[in-house]
């Protein structure tokens, strides 16, 4: 197989799930295992594509011009090979979770759910193997529009006005500030291509395109990506919680967030460059605003009750971490901010898991409510322990290496108030993740003890390999360190 | 031997249908003749279509009478694709038609629905395809006074007073274009169209440098342009669409909503940069900065009144009233870029608004009303139509893969080349109204609680579904395949600006 058809099959086979899930709607145990192999699929032939990326090749499959002078083309680099990496082998697991917790529930339209679940991936999969700015736009918006039907799946008025939100805002910045900001590029550079080293370095070197200038753009691609979260413009992600929980979990713990801040990273990397970020230092006002969306969005946090509100607020936290990265220009921060795309992804996976596989085993959302619920589930909880380790950031989870390079580019760029932001939002992250599992083994339930009752197998299991996953990144953190330091390198 | 008349046979063909229709009064027959013929003259337009891309402009003497003496018909890029589109979606809507005329026109009467659906393609098919631009005159009327007649055969009472306010501001504008005519006529003496802008040009030359020349040809280009803008429906002149597209019958709307507007800017487009050329245009006379300026505000005002109605064929006439403004938009940049994407623009745009109505005409022969209180919850009963409805939706907000992305992204790229960031970015956010005037239908079909009509509606007739489907797909395909719609574009936007790659 080549790497070429690796790529045609790592979007196919995302569109043929969809293919079939629609035309075996009827009977649900095949439905489901069409999603199980082919996701299983599509992670073997990413894997075998990863070997290729990784040992430094450039895969490249040039579909053709879709509007005259732009073109569809997709050329896969280490981030976005990272990136595919995460989503494929975490659709995998959220299938199975799926599968337990949409029947565990007796949801509604669960072939609509599979179908849009599988379109999402696709547009995933595309954006990550996205070879210039207009191709990564055509996939970021497709997924917008394919998991609208997966948020406003219950079809009621909390769906509906949850959509509005999350329609509203994800389309409204991306037509306003990122299409406006994709043509503005194209004007001054003449090209959209993704390159090494950037491409409005030379731009700027003739003339074309002032510091002012440069840093406005830079607004408008940071606000535009809306699916990064950055504050003001982060209300979509709560809102999306409305959504049935894999949801919630693949999509707005992986897939739809992570193309938001990868394209932060991308076009921090391979449009602007760092060199030209870090000589002109049009960047630092967005180090702030990423501060502060981590320190904000941290505190909001804590005042949530509800499991799945808190998590949102958390991932918007997360999610600033890593246009923090990429703003900050270094070599380390961004190295630290792709890979914290991976170890976030794994860590807050789990603790969506965990919050849906509460609600299907005890049918609680508030933490308040789960006083003493670790000892009748004590491998959800256990899990959600490990997992909330990583998104902390201490040893033995993953995230304590991608926290660690990142307050590494703060000493490195003399940030030091963000190196700061960066251990004070540390210490608020212990402070409304840890109190949950505590809550859940260590206070002693007002009347007996409740006898052992799991969700289902289906929705357990994935989330125990999903916690051992955060716990084995940790050791596996030099590997992807790397496989990511080839982007630093300018053209 | 045949083939070498097929441009006047596009024209006669359907002309002659209409009364062959009246004579043979019976509703199968009149049906099959008109269906048969509109599929005809699709044939011949994608025959024309192909001879242009392949062989270059086809003309057509009537009658042997050589041009300027005689009247002439000239298939270039332009009319073409104009025709192309005009004549698909014709007979589209008409294979759509049977059960919803049946539901809306009463049907002693239907047969003078076919015939004037025939009248009404001829004129349009007519004023792309003549290069005498009294005939583009004649065949204004004929269409115009089709679309009075098809109006006013609309159920409601309104209907008949929705077509006389149409009556009386189309009929002005035809004055004014015949005046801007007669006008250009006196100061020429031709009415070759061809002929006439190499004549005005000799009346421009003889004026030197800067613009002293003959106030008749301002006085003509005014009453031209107004008259066009009226029949374009150009905000402010826009007033007569709105009742006309809600009161008609369903099919009707369908029909002139994809085409007649578009016939319109085609004839605009002719006017302008032909006869009178870009240079008097936009250089001496700033047509340029005032199209974009009521394009602009054209676009904010009409959708911002759909957003605000609660008939779902009112709303997508207010939606009408934008989208002519973005074409016009584009044309009004005077560059090729700017030309292109105003050109495709009204092709997609055909497509979209066409499949829309279409959408809309299914709902209203299930649910029997358009207002948007009645249609609530019918993504329940009827699946398949509403969805069709999301998917053309998607295409008016401009969504990537669907058609309307591709014009979006054509004007802003040649907004943005020619440092119009203003219109740059007011297009974008103008386009956000769409997602909410067509996002509050989305809401209306999916979330509420079925209306009671809503609820024992049924599923629309399956040849309605497959035609609405054809459309709505189309309008995907062309999102994506744009090799065809934008080239041809591109060569047309080229032609007309004369330049030569």
């Amino acid at each position: 197989m080549t790497p070429e058809m690796m790529i045609q099959l790592g979007m196919g086979l995302p569109l043929l799930a969809m293919a079939l899930v629609g035309l075996t709607g009827s009977r649900p145990n095949v439905r489901e295992a069409c999603t199980l192999i082919t996701s299983s699929v599509l992670f073997y032939v990413t894997c075998n594509l990863a070997s290729f990326v990784f040992a430094g090749q450039r895969p490249e499959w040039n579909l053709g011009e879709m509007i005259p002078g732009f073109e569809i083309a997709f050329r896969v680099e280490p981030l976005g090979m990272l990136f595919a990496l995460v989503a494929s082998g975490l659709w995998i697991l959220t299938t199975v979770y799926a599968i337990g917790y949409m029947r565990g529930h007796h949801e509604k339209h669960q072939t609509r759910f599979f179908a849009c679940f599988a379109i999402a991936i696709f547009a995933a999969m595309a954006a990550a193997f996205s070879a210039n700015l207009f191709t990564l736009f055509v996939a970021y918006e497709a997924m917008t529009i394919s998991t609208y039907p997966l948020v406003t799946h219950h079809g009621d008025l909390k769906a509906r006005n949850g959509g509005r939100v999350y329609l509203g805002i994800l389309l409204s910045t991306s037509v306003a500030f990122f299409m406006l900001a994709i043509a503005w590029t194209w004007s001054v550079c003449g090209t959209l291509d993704f390159r090494e080293g950037g491409i409005l370095g030379l731009a700027h070197a003739e003339g074309k395109i002032s510091d002012t200038q440069l840093g406005v753009l830079l607004g408008l691609f940071a606000f535009g990506i809306g699916k990064a979260a950055l504050m003001p413009f982060h209300r979509w992600l709560p809102a999306a919680m409305v959504a049935p929980t894999p949801v919630s979990a693949l999509l707005h713990a992986v897939a739809v967030v992570k193309v938001g801040v990868f394209t932060v990273l991308k076009v921090c990397v391979y449009i602007f460059g760092i060199d030209l970020m870090s000589q002109t230092g049009i960047s630092d006002w967005l180090c702030y605003v990423a501060g502060a969306t981590i320190l904000l969005a941290s505190l909001v946090a804590m005042t949530k009750d509800n499991l799945k509100a808190r998590l949102a607020y958390s991932t918007v936290s997360q999610l600033a971490y890593i246009t923090l990265g990429a703003a900050l220009a270094t070599d380390v921060s961004v190295i630290g901010g792709g890979m914290h795309i991976a170890m976030h992804a794994v860590g807050k996976i789990t603790l969506f898991f965990c919050a849906g596989a509460i609600y299907v085993g005890a049918h609680k959302t508030n933490i308040s409510d789960m006083r003493g619920l670790g000892r009748a589930m004590p491998l959800t909880f256990g899990a959600f322990f490990i997992a909330s380790l990583s998104i902390i950031g201490v040893p033995p989870g993953g995230g304590a290496w991608s926290k660690w390079l990142l307050a590494l580019g703060t000493v490195e760029s003399g940030k030091l108030a963000l190196m700061a932001a960066l251990m004070i939002s540390s210490l608020l992250n212990i402070a409304y993740l840890i109190p949950i599992p505590i809550r859940g083994f260590m206070t002693p339930p007002g009347e007996k003890p409740k006898t052992f009752k799991e969700a289902p197998m289906m929705c357990v299991v994935p989330l125990c390999i999903t916690a051992v996953g955060s716990v084995a990144l940790f050791f596996v953190a030099e590997q992807i360190y790397e496989w990511l330091k080839p982007i630093t390198l300018g053209g | 031997m045949i083939e070498h008349h097929l441009p006047i046979l596009l024209i006669a063909i359907p002309l002659m249908a209409a009364p062959c229709c009246v004579l043979i009064h019976s509703r199968r027959l009149t049906q099959l003749l008109a269906l048969v013929v509109c599929w005809l003259c699709f044939g011949i337009s994608v025959w024309l279509m192909t001879k242009v891309m392949y062989e270059g402009a086809v003309t057509y003497n009537l009658g042997g009478w050589e041009a300027p003496y005689g009247i002439v018909y000239v298939v270039d890029y332009l009319s073409a694709f104009v025709m192309l589109f005009v004549s698909a979606l014709a007979a589209i809507v008409l294979t759509y038609a049977p059960t919803s005329v049946q539901a809306e026109i009463p049907e002693p009467k239907q047969y003078l629905f076919y015939a004037t659906y025939l009248l009404c393609l001829t004129g349009l098919l007519g004023i792309c395809i003549t290069g005498d631009l009294f005939n583009v005159f004649v065949f204004l009327e004929i269409s115009s006074l089709s679309t009075y007649a098809m109006i006013s055969l609309g159920k409601t009472r309104r209907a008949p007073l929705a077509a006389f306010q149409y009556l009386i501001m189309g009929t002005i504008g035809a004055t004014f274009i015949l005046i801007g005519i007669g006008l250009l006529y006196q100061m020429t003496g031709t009415l070759n169209m061809a002929d006439m802008a190499q004549k005005l040009e000799a009346v421009r030359a003889v004026d030197g440098e800067t613009w002293v020349g003959s106030r008749t040809m301002l006085v003509a280009f005014a009453f031209m342009t107004v008259g066009l803008s009226i029949k374009m429906a150009v905000f402010p002149l826009h007033s007569w669409l709105p009742n006309a597209y809600t009161y008609a019958p369903s099919v009707v709307t369908c029909f002139i909503a994809a085409t007649a507007t578009k016939v319109s800017v085609y004839v605009f487009l002719r006017v302008v940069y032909e006869i009178f050329t870009p240079t008097f245009a936009f250089s001496i006379l700033p047509l340029d900065t005032a199209l974009m300026a009521f394009s602009l505000i054209g676009i904010f005002v009409a959708s911002l009144a759909a957003i605000y109605q609660t008939n779902i064929k009112r709303l997508l006439a207010y939606s009408s009233i934008a989208q002519i403004g973005y074409m016009l938009l584009g044309i009004s940049m005077a560059n090729t870029a700017g030309l292109t994407a105003g050109i495709v623009h009204m092709f997609n745009h055909a497509l979209i608004k066409g499949g829309l109505f279409m959408v809309v005409g299914c709902l209203i022969l299930r649910i029997g009303s358009a207002k948007l209180e009645d249609l609530q919850g019918a993504g329940k009963t009827m699946p398949w139509t509403s969805f069709a409805w999301v998917l053309g939706g998607l295409g008016l907000i401009g969504v990537p893969l669907t058609a309307g992305f591709v014009s979006k992204w054509l004007l802003l790229t040649a907004a943005v080349d020619s440092q119009h960031w203003w219109v740059a970015t007011l297009m974008l956010l103008s386009s956000l109204l769409a997602l909410v005037y067509v996002w509050r239908v989305v809401e209306t079909l999916y979330f509420a609680e079925p209306s009671e009509q809503a609820a024992s509606a049924k599923e629309a007739p399956p040849l309605m579904l497959i035609t609405t489907y054809v459309v709505v797909g189309a309008s995907i395909v062309f999102g994506i395949w744009t090799e065809f719609s934008a080239g041809v574009a591109l060569e047309t936007a080229q032609q007309l600006l004369g330049v030569t790659q």
